[in-house]
C-alpha cells in the first residue's frame, strides 16, 4: 500500500493475513459441519474417519453424507457471493444481486419443467442451469438489439421483464403440477436446499463454478474501472461492450451452476460482497476472493442450521432471508459508510 | 495530435453541432466557450471518439479515430470529467491507477511501477496526503485534482477536460485553473495539450488560451483569445450585452452589463416566486 504522509490510517487488515484468517475458519467451521448431524461425531472419530481409519459407520457418515453436502455449501456460497460482487460492480450498484438479470428465475422456470414432466433428477439440474443461461443470454440479446444509450439500465429493466415472464410461466406450471407429488418438489426447490446432495451432482458444478471464476479473476483490474461508468471505462481504455459481456456470461455460468444444484438461494449474493468491501474496499482483486470465502463459510453455518435445527429439512432459501435482511437493515442504518 | 475536419455532431439523425474544425497539438490550451447546450459537451464526445461522427473526421495522431481501439485512444488523450461520486469507496490512490489502465494488458494489474506514476502525479498536484483517502468522501475540488492526477497518470499528450472549474470554490478553481497552465508549459515533457470546455471566459485570458467560441453548434468565432473574446463576439453569443475591460495589472475581464433590460426573465421569475 501507498505509504507517505497519509493523515488516515488504513483500517482494512492486510489482505493476505485476512484470507489466510478466513481460510483457517472455513477449515475449522468445515470440520465441524462435518461432526455435527443426528449421528453425533466426536473430533477424533471424525480425524480418523476423514483418514480412512474409522469405523466403517462413522466413514460411510462422513463420506458419503456429511462430506458431499459440506462442499455444496461451500461450493455455492462461494460461488454466489462471487457472482454478487461481480454483478455489483459491473451495474454500479450496491442493491444488485446475482437474479438481476433473470437467472433464477431462468433457473428455476428449467427445473419446475423439469420437475413437472418428471425427469430424473440430472436432468432437471441440466434444465435448471440451461433456463438460467437461456433467461440471461435473452436479455442481453434484446438488450443489444435496443437503441438506447444506457446500455447498463436497459439491461436490468429488460432483466426484470424477462425475470417476470418466467416467474408467471413456473406460477402456470405450478398450478398444472401434481398437488401430492410434483408440488412440494417444486415449492421446495423454489426455496433451495442442499438436502439430497451427492458427489454425483456436485462434480458437473464445479469445473463450471471455476471456469467461471477464471475471467473474473483476470479482468479484476477492468471490473473495477467499468463501475466508474460506461464512458468513463472507455475513455481510460475499456473496450466495455466485451469486458461486460465475459463478466455477465462468467458471472451467469457460476450462477447458473450452483442454482442448479442447490436450488434459488436468495441473499448470499446480495449480502456478502458488502460485508467483503467493508473489510477490504472496493477494489475487485480483493472483493472477490475474500466475497467468495465469506460466502463460503456463510452457506455452511447456514445449511448446517437447516439441517440440525429442526426435525424436517428447513429450505435455505428461508434461512437466508431470515439472517440477510435483517443484516441488510442494518447495513442501510448504517449510513452509507461501506457500501456507498 | 488531435484534429477535427468539418464535423458534423449530434445523437443518431438529431444534428447538434456542423462544420466544426480544431487542432490541438502540444503545450498548447484550446478553450471550449459557449452556452448551454450550443454543443461543447457533444463535441468533446466526439472528439474522445465516445460518440460517431455525423460526417467530416477526427484524426488522433493522423489516424482516424473511430479505426483506433479505445486502448490506443486512452493512451493519447486523457480525459477528466466533471468529478461526481463512484458508487463504491475506492481509495483516491486506487482511482489515479485507474489511468494506467490502457498501459496494461487486457488481464494485467498495476504494478509497482504503475504505483510510482500515480503516486507521482499525486505529489505533483499537491494531493499526495489524500492516497488513502476514500474517493466517495473527498471534496468537490479534491475529486477533481484526483481525475487531473489520473489523467497525468494515463501519460496522454493530450487532455481533454470538461469544465474543470465548475462548481468548484474561488480558490479551488484558481488552484486548477494554475495546474492546467504547468501542465502546458512543462519543459520536461514537452507540455502536454489541453482542451477544456468553461463558462467562464474570464478563465481564457487567464490560460492565455486559443478559444473556439461556439454558438448552436457551429464556431462563431476562433484563434487566440484576445482576438476572439470581444465585446461583440461575447454579446452575439450568450446574447446579453457584455464590455471587456483592462485591470490596472494588464488582464482581461469580461463583463455582463447587468442593467434591467437585459436580464428581465430572471428578475420577474424571482418577483412572481417571491
Amino acid at each position: 500500500m501507498g505509504r507517505g504522509t497519509t493523515t488516515t490510517v488504513g483500517l482494512r487488515p492486510p489482505v493476505l493475513t485476512l484470507t489466510g484468517g478466513l481460510c483457517l475458519c472455513l477449515a475449522a467451521l468445515a470440520f465441524a459441519a462435518v461432526m455435527i448431524g443426528p449421528y453425533s461425531l466426536s473430533p477424533t472419530q471424525t480425524l480418523a474417519a476423514l483418514l480412512g481409519q474409522g469405523d466403517r459407520q462413522a466413514e460411510i457418515v462422513v463420506w458419503n453424507i456429511r462430506l458431499p453436502r459440506v462442499a455444496a455449501a461451500l461450493l455455492v456460497g462461494a460461488a454466489l457471493a462471487a457472482a454478487g460482487a461481480s454483478y455489483q460492480a459491473l451495474f454500479r450498484n450496491p442493491l444488485v444481486s446475482p437474479d438481476i438479470l433473470g437467472v433464477s428465475a431462468g433457473a428455476g422456470l428449467g427445473a419446475v419443467a423439469g420437475i413437472f414432466l418428471s425427469l430424473p433428477v440430472a436432468a432437471i439440474q441440466a434444465s435448471a442451469f440451461i433456463g438460467g443461461m437461456a433467461a440471461v443470454g435473452f436479455v442481453t440479446l434484446v438488450a443489444s438489439l435496443m437503441q438506447n444509450a444506457d446500455r447498463t439500465l436497459t439491461l436490468v429493466l429488460i432483466g426484470v421483464v424477462i425475470g417476470a415472464l418466467a416467474g408467471a410461466a413456473t406460477s402456470l406450471l405450478k398450478v398444472m403440477a401434481d398437488p401430492y407429488d410434483q408440488l412440494p418438489a417444486i415449492t421446495f426447490w423454489l426455496l433451495g436446499s442442499l438436502a439430497a446432495i451427492t458427489t454425483e451432482d456436485i462434480l458437473p458444478a464445479l469445473p463450471m463454478v471455476l471456469i467461471g471464476l477464471v475471467p473474473l479473476a483476470l479482468l479484476r483490474w477492468r471490473i473495477n474501472v467499468l463501475s466508474l461508468g460506461d464512458e468513463e471505462a472507455r475513455a481510460l481504455g475499456v473496450e466495455v461492450g466485451r469486458t461486460r459481456f465475459l463478466v455477465i456470461a462468467a458471472a451467469t455460468l457460476i450462477t447458473a451452476s450452483v442454482t442448479a444444484l442447490a436450488g434459488v438461494v436468495g441473499w448470499v449474493g446480495l449480502v456478502i460482497p458488502h460485508i467483503a468491501r467493508m473489510l477490504v474496499g472496493p477494489g475487485f482483486g480483493r472483493l472477490l476472493p475474500v466475497s467468495a470465502l465469506i460466502g463460503a463459510g456463510y452457506l455452511l453455518i447456514v445449511d448446517t442450521l437447516a439441517r440440525t435445527i429442526a426435525q424436517v429439512e428447513v429450505p435455505l432459501g428461508i434461512l437466508t432471508a431470515v439472517i440477510g435482511a435483517p443484516f441488510f437493515v442494518w447495513l442501510l442504518a448504517r449510513g452509507r459508510r461501506g457500501w456507498s | 495530435m488531435l484534429e477535427a475536419r468539418e464535423l458534423a455532431i449530434g445523437y443518431g439523425s438529431t444534428e447538434v453541432g456542423r462544420g466544426l474544425n480544431l487542432d490541438a497539438g502540444g503545450g498548447e490550451i484550446l478553450c471550449l466557450l459557449g452556452p448551454n447546450g450550443c454543443g461543447k459537451t457533444t463535441l468533446f464526445r466526439t472528439l474522445l471518439g465516445l460518440l460517431p461522427a455525423l460526417s467530416g473526421a477526427v484524426l488522433l495522431g493522423g489516424k482516424p479515430i473511430s479505426a483506433q481501439s479505445r486502448a490506443e485512444i486512452a493512451r493519447r488523450i486523457a480525459y477528466v470529467p466533471q468529478a461526481h461520486a463512484p458508487p463504491f469507496p475506492f481509495e483516491a490512490l486506487e482511482v489515479v491507477l485507474m489511468g494506467r489502465t490502457a498501459r496494461l494488458g487486457a488481464f494485467g494489474q498495476p504494478g509497482r511501477q504503475d504505483r510510482d506514476i500515480a503516486l507521482t502525479a499525486m505529489n505533483r498536484l499537491g494531493i499526495a496526503d489524500l492516497v488513502q483517502r476514500d474517493y466517495s468522501r473527498l471534496s468537490g475540488g479534491q475529486r477533481q485534482l484526483v481525475l487531473i492526477a489520473r489523467a497525468l497518470a494515463q501519460e496522454a499528450p493530450l487532455i481533454v477536460m470538461d469544465e474543470p472549474t465548475a462548481s468548484l470554490d474561488f480558490g479551488n478553481q484558481a488552484q486548477v485553473l494554475a495546474q492546467i497552465t504547468s501542465l502546458a508549459q512543462d519543459e520536461a515533457k514537452d507540455g502536454r495539450g489541453v482542451i477544456l470546455s468553461t463558462h467562464d471566459p474570464d478563465q481564457a485570458f487567464a490560460l492565455n488560451a486559443q478559444v473556439l467560441l461556439m454558438k448552436d453548434g457551429t464556431s462563431h468565432a476562433h484563434g487566440p483569445a484576445k482576438d476572439v473574446l470581444t465585446g461583440a463576439n461575447l454579446s452575439a453569443v450568450y446574447g446579453i450585452p457584455v464590455s471587456v475591460e483592462n485591470t490596472t495589472s494588464g488582464r482581461k475581464v469580461c463583463l455582463p452589463k447587468l442593467e434591467a433590460q437585459s436580464a428581465p426573465t430572471m428578475t420577474s421569475d424571482a418577483l412572481t416566486i417571491a
